[in-house]
């Protein structure tokens, strides 16, 4: 459409490619050599080996990947419960209609932005005011996992209000209307309407504060006990000692735990489409 | 009042429990209080009483007055800035192939940007190790290649240039991801018009693409900026003790001095830099409609 010439195309999607490959696909595809490499002092890996895996999988290493497959599942859990509840609370408010004030909608918009602050915030300084406020009576959570799962589940719940309340907005509001015209309750049309009707934007929210909590490294190394370790800790611990090889396996296993679940994830949401 | 007086036979006919919305706003208002908001406080709180007790705004002058905090305002600040306008500058060209100049396995190339978009960050900076480290791929081809011994050329990793290769590398897909959202938009029969006209592609980029993709570019660049300002798993992994940035002074202070009141300090000055530009990006992407 741009480009008319046959010639120009070519130049076209050569200097992509010149630009892509080595930008975004060369960094993942090295962290995968590198996982089976013995030994890299050259241009390529050598002496290839999957010892990297087996120790990736064994001991404590396996212990931060139940670990952070554990944290990301309760982190969110808890955000889509709690972002969930307040998008639909911000849209109540915010809703166009009788009996809604100037004062109420300001209430919903009030809310967007407090929800939405974790994402301003830096994660570190999420951990440091985590780590400052519960430290102290009247809740001492320090050293526990809780408090990286709370912390984490802070970060996510942004993420999980911000799609769930745009799937709200494109919600035809004729289904709740017409069950609310046939005598159902509000609690009936939120459970058997409303809900059903989200929920491939809730699995999809689900799947994205799953990988990011899998992913989180910032909040984590301020809060982290020695007994819950996550993964993307482990891997800087590796890395940082120069077991570099190591750390990539594990970052390996990192992202093919991300992906199985934003896969299965992705499955429900076709099937939740398809209803 | 009066409306209420008037419409209570119907209420009584359907007894129904109404509560006023707000109400069901409490809860998870609540919840983020206790959990966020609170912290939050605490570390302003805290940023001004210093360990001697009494308040005092006495670990800010200590902290502005300190050569790191100032270095490290700067290294961060210019680093934001400038893998900004990298993403700007790459993800326009990008996205502009994708949407303009389409080839087979373009939604393949779509696809796995959305799937670079679920990796956490400090992945590139630990590719990048391998890539251009010391004893890395590009450094044993340049060996291989001239036969020289020593050391490569590419020294670059653990100097703020590192820093803003990894950055730009990692933030870029969150800038292409609007465009190619906002080129989908544009009607390709006003394309077709200008070159039909005599307009070379340059022109048609400048003066009809541009101009469309302005709000989605202004959105997705100051995302990008808050999220390089707020970096930390880059930097970290980085592993190079001159290049320091806010969220990493924020750790070493706390974790690694223990001096809680100056991280908190630290901590101030970042969430206000973030939180402002922040609610000049929502500002900027409602305007966008984004």
């Amino acid at each position: 459409m741009l480009v008319h010439s046959r010639k120009g195309e070519w130049a076209t999607w050569a200097a992509f490619f010149v630009l892509f490959l080595p930008l975004f696909a060369l960094p993942l595809l090295v962290i995968v050599a590198a996982s089976f490499a013995g030994h890299w002092s050259g241009a390529f890996p050598s002496d290839l080996t999957g010892e990297h895996y087996s120790a990736a999988t064994r001991g404590e290493s396996l212990q931060a990947l139940t670990t952070s497959l554990l944290t990301a599942l309760g982190a969110s859990l808890v955000a889509l419960a709690a972002g969930t509840w307040a998008a639909l609370a911000a849209a109540r408010l915010k809703q166009r209609g009788d009996g809604t004030t100037r004062l109420s909608r300001l209430c919903g918009r009030t809310l967007d932005t407090l929800f939405m602050l974790p994402v301003a915030v830096p994660s570190v300084v999420v951990g440091l005011a985590v780590l400052v406020a519960f430290s102290k009576p009247p809740v001492i959570l320090n050293g526990t996992s809780t408090i990286v799962v709370l912390a984490h589940a802070i970060l996510v719940t942004a993420f999980a209000y911000q799609s769930v309340s745009a799937a709200i907005l494109r919600l035809d509001p004729a289904y709740e209307q017409a069950a609310a015209s046939l005598g159902a309750r509000p609690a009936y049309v939120l459970w058997r309407v409303k809900l059903p009707l989200l929920l491939p934007s809730l699995t999809a929210a689900a799947g994205l504060c799953f990988a990011l909590s899998m992913g989180e490294l910032s909040a984590t190394m301020m809060l982290y006990p020695p007994d819950w370790t996550p993964l993307p800790v482990r891997i800087y611990a590796a890395t940082d000692r120069g077991a570099t090889f190591t750390g990539a396996a594990l970052a390996v296993v990192l992202m093919a735990a991300t992906l199985l679940v934003l896969f299965a994830v992705s499955r429900i949401r076709t099937r939740a489409s398809y209803r | 009042m009066a409306s209420a007086t008037l419409t209570a036979p119907e209420q009584k006919a359907k007894p129904s429990l109404k509560v006023p919305a707000w109400v069901w706003a409490l809860p998870p208002v609540t919840g983020l209080a206790l959990v966020f908001l609170y912290p939050l406080a605490l570390v302003v709180q805290q940023s001004v009483q210093p360990d001697t007790g009494g308040t005092s705004l006495q670990p800010y002058s200590d902290v502005f007055g300190s050569e790191s905090f100032r270095e490290a305002l700067g290294t961060t600040v210019w680093l934001a800035v400038g893998a900004t306008v990298g993403c700007l500058v790459l993800g326009f060209a990008l996205a502009l192939v994708i949407a303009f100049v389409p080839f087979p396995g373009g939604k393949a190339v779509a696809k796995f940007i959305d799937v670079f978009l679920s990796f956490p960050s400090f992945l590139i900076t630990l590719s990048l190790l391998f890539i251009y480290g010391t004893k890395g791929m590009a450094n044993g081809l340049w060996t291989d290649a001239t036969g020289a011994s020593g050391d490569g050329p590419f020294q670059f990793l653990t100097t703020p240039w590192g820093v803003l290769l990894a950055e730009i590398t990692y933030f870029t897909p969150f800038v292409m991801r609007p465009l190619l959202a906002a080129f989908s938009q544009i009607d390709t029969a006003q394309l077709e018009v200008a070159s039909s006209l005599g307009a070379r592609p340059l022109r048609v980029v400048r003066k009809v693409i541009l101009p469309e993709a302005l709000p989605a570019l202004a959105a997705g660049g100051s995302l990008v900026l808050v999220m390089c300002l707020n970096e930390f798993g880059i930097v970290l992994f980085t592993g190079a003790k001159d290049v320091t940035t806010l969220p990493m002074l924020v750790y070493s202070k706390a974790m690694l001095e223990s001096d809680y009141p100056a991280a908190c300090v630290v901590a101030v000055v970042n969430i206000a830099i973030s939180v402002g530009l922040y609610g000049l990006y929502r500002v900027v992407s409602r305007r966008a409609g984004a």
